[in-house]
């Protein structure tokens, strides 16, 4: 067991050396950054904050990474964040009892889930266009249910789903360290994984050895809607109301990106629920730390966009071939000299 | 009175939700037929009012309070939603001018483009009224006149009040701006850095963006929080109060007192804020009317009475509010909203 954890971390150093960088940006920005102290039997400091903030993204690019590893994409998550945080909060507020208004949202993010599967597995519909349906119709279908306003609520229990405490760390951050775990052991201790990357890889060849990858393809989706109404939940408990309107709003494509930077390829095969995570949290690094800077604000998106471009091209395999030979151009020059 | 009966009365049942769904789906349709329906007195004015959507609770309220005072007044009104699409807008006002309508009303969703459809309505000789938001044109004949706020006002009320709070006193702000790029959000911000510069004992020391929503208002007063040191933030300012929500959330979860350890302020006057008032967990909101539709109609008839043009900007009053008065300006709005 432990060599194979050895196995995973060696894969994942570029996305640790990352984390690591965007961590000592924040030291930068504020000392102290780094400090944890226990205060109430729950852990506090600039670390628990980033994996806390971190969560939601983090949930999305669990359920994104597979989805991305069949060569699919789900631009739907970010959306049924939204619906299941209405339905959960119009639940509530309707007197419904709360682990009903939780299991509701869930379940509808499962239906969501559901039905970009149909559409992609059975239907056959190019996963960008069948996803974008339900992301440009969804937010419709919030604004319904919260009847466009944000649906405030004061439900304690659901309310601790962002705010309680558990094994001294934020219950977000142990919902996704959790949902990381359970979907990491059930892609890599079965067949599972191999599956999902096999039907990334060659669909057909896959197919014709024998995997079912209809049931492959609708699965990563209903998963990637679970996690998202997960994610949902989280969002909606933290503000303590539903917001139709911005709940989840972009997330999707940072939940792209994370499993971008965790090393998966758009194009399939191949993917890692650990880097993906790691990939999530680097954003959320870069993004605090931008936020406390106390740069002006109109800097926040060109500086987070420089970071990422600097991110992937690092990665590019065309780039490192090239910037080994002006590495070596370079020495040359200085050796002459 | 506790949080669980003021929302009783906003809970969501099936046949509202039901309703709603009907109501969205055959807007234009419904709103049509609803004017159809009471245009029983010939003799009252008959007005087109062109909506930009239903995007937020402000607007919900804007559109309310359009229905209410044209039924006030003998008004037949012809609603139509756009649904955030200027191309829905051009048509709506051209449906209008087809139907011979006595004067048109219209939320512009965007600032320029509007030139040929108002030359269309003032070629038909009927009046237009811009609500809300003004429009780019070389050429200002063609509106009657145009009732906003003034947006740079809101900003020095706010600014005024908390100088006027503080009194000589040394007062660090931390200030959530809006979506950057928005003019709304420069004039909010230039407003109340006016009316702060005046002070030397205030200084604003962070300002960054929360992009109007609750969720970011939050995150970005977390950071505040942590960047600056213990208890020396003495005033927030929040260009909408949906941030502020989410900020004085962030303020209670890291264990301090909103209202009283760090003073609020921000803009717009929505039911949530005023509750917040009446807990003492906020300080003061300054409003923006949502109540256009009505001055627009009372201009309109003193127009058509006396045939005097009216001033070209009727600026709606940015009133500020306080404690005192919260509980119940929050009973008056909650059903508003």
């Amino acid at each position: 067991m432990s060599a194979f954890i050895l196995i995973r971390l060696k894969a994942a150093r570029p996305q640790l050396a990352l984390l690591v960088l965007a961590l000592l940006v924040n030291v930068f920005v504020a000392p102290g950054f780094l400090d944890l102290r226990l205060q109430d039997g729950r852990l506090f400091g600039g670390l628990i904050d980033i994996l806390n903030r971190g969560a939601p993204v983090m949930l999305l690019a669990v359920g994104m990474a597979p989805v991305i590893a069949t060569r699919g994409i789900d631009l739907s998550v970010g959306v049924i964040m939204a619906i299941s945080g209405a339905v959960a909060a119009a639940g509530v507020n309707a007197g419904l009892a709360w682990p009903l208004a939780i299991l509701a949202a869930l379940a509808t993010g499962l239906v969501c889930g559901l039905w970009n599967g149909l559409l992609v597995a059975v239907f056959r519909l190019q996963p960008i266009v069948a996803t974008l349906i339900l992301m440009v119709a969804g937010r419709g279908i919030a604004q319904l249910i919260t009847e466009g306003r944000i649906l405030t609520f004061t439900e304690p229990h659901l309310i601790a789903v962002a705010g309680a405490t558990l094994a001294a760390l934020p219950l977000p951050v142990v919902l996704a360290l959790a949902a990381a775990g359970l979907t990491g052991l059930l892609v890599r201790t079965t067949a599972l994984g191999l599956f999902v990357e096999a039907v990334g890889t060659n669909p057909r060849s896959s197919r014709l050895a024998g995997v079912h990858t209809s049931l492959v393809l609708g699965a990563v989706y209903v998963w990637s809607g679970l996690m998202a109404a997960l994610a949902g939940l989280i969002a909606t408990a933290d503000i303590k109301g539903a917001d139709a309107n911005n709940a989840g709003l972009w997330l999707e494509l940072d939940a792209i990106l994370a499993v971008v930077i965790g090393g998966t390829s758009l194009y399939g095969g191949r993917f890692s629920i650990g880097r993906s995570v790691l990939g999530a949290l680097v954003l959320q690094a870069m993004r605090t730390a931008i936020l406390r800077a106390g740069l002006p604000p109109e800097l926040n998106l060109v500086l987070m966009a420089l970071v990422v471009a600097a991110v992937l091209t690092q990665q590019s395999p065309a780039f490192r071939p090239l910037a080994q030979s002006l590495l070596a151009r370079f020495k040359n020059k200085e050796a002459q000299a | 009175m506790d949080m669980k009966t003021l929302l009783g009365s906003r809970k969501i049942s099936r046949q509202g939700l039901a309703r709603r769904m009907l109501g969205i789906g055959t807007a234009v349709l419904l709103g049509s037929l609803a004017a159809g329906c009471d245009s029983g007195d010939k003799k009252g004015l008959t007005v087109g009012f062109s909506q930009i959507g239903s995007e937020s609770g402000w607007r919900a309220a804007e559109t309310k309070l359009a229905r209410q005072g044209a039924e006030q007044r003998g008004i037949t009104l012809k609603f139509s939603d756009a649904q955030q699409r200027q191309e829905n807008q051009i048509k709506a006002v051209r449906s209008f001018i087809a139907q011979g309508v006595d004067a048109i009303l219209l939320a512009p969703v965007v600032s320029s483009g509007w030139d040929e459809v108002l030359g269309e309505a003032k070629a038909a000789n009927i009046p237009v009224i811009l609500l809300d938001r003004q429009i780019d044109t070389p050429n200002v004949d063609l509106y009657l006149t145009a009732v906003t706020s003034d947006t740079i006002e809101e900003g020095r009320v706010a600014g005024r009040w908390l100088a006027g709070k503080v009194q000589g006193r040394d007062c660090r702000i931390v200030e959530i701006q809006g979506t950057v790029g928005a003019s709304l959000v420069a004039n909010r911000k230039k407003g109340f850095e006016e009316a702060i510069a005046t002070a030397p004992n205030l200084h604003l020391v962070r300002t960054q963006s929360g992009e109007f929503t609750r969720a970011k208002g939050k995150e970005v007063m977390e950071g505040f929080l942590k960047a600056e040191a213990p208890g020396s933030i003495c005033a927030v300012y929040a260009h909408n109060d949906d941030m502020m929500i989410g900020a004085i959330q962030a303020i209670k979860e890291a264990g301090l007192k909103p209202g009283t350890d760090i003073l609020t302020v921000s803009i717009d006057g929505v039911p949530d804020i005023f509750k917040a008032m009446a807990d003492g967990d906020a300080n003061a909101t300054v409003e923006l009317a949502p109540d256009m539709a009505p001055r627009a109609y009372d201009i309109l008839l003193a127009y058509r009475k006396d045939h005097a043009p009216p001033p070209k900007w009727v600026q709606t009053p940015s009133k500020l509010y306080e404690p005192d008065t919260a509980a119940a300006e929050y009973a008056r709005r909650k059903d508003l909203y």
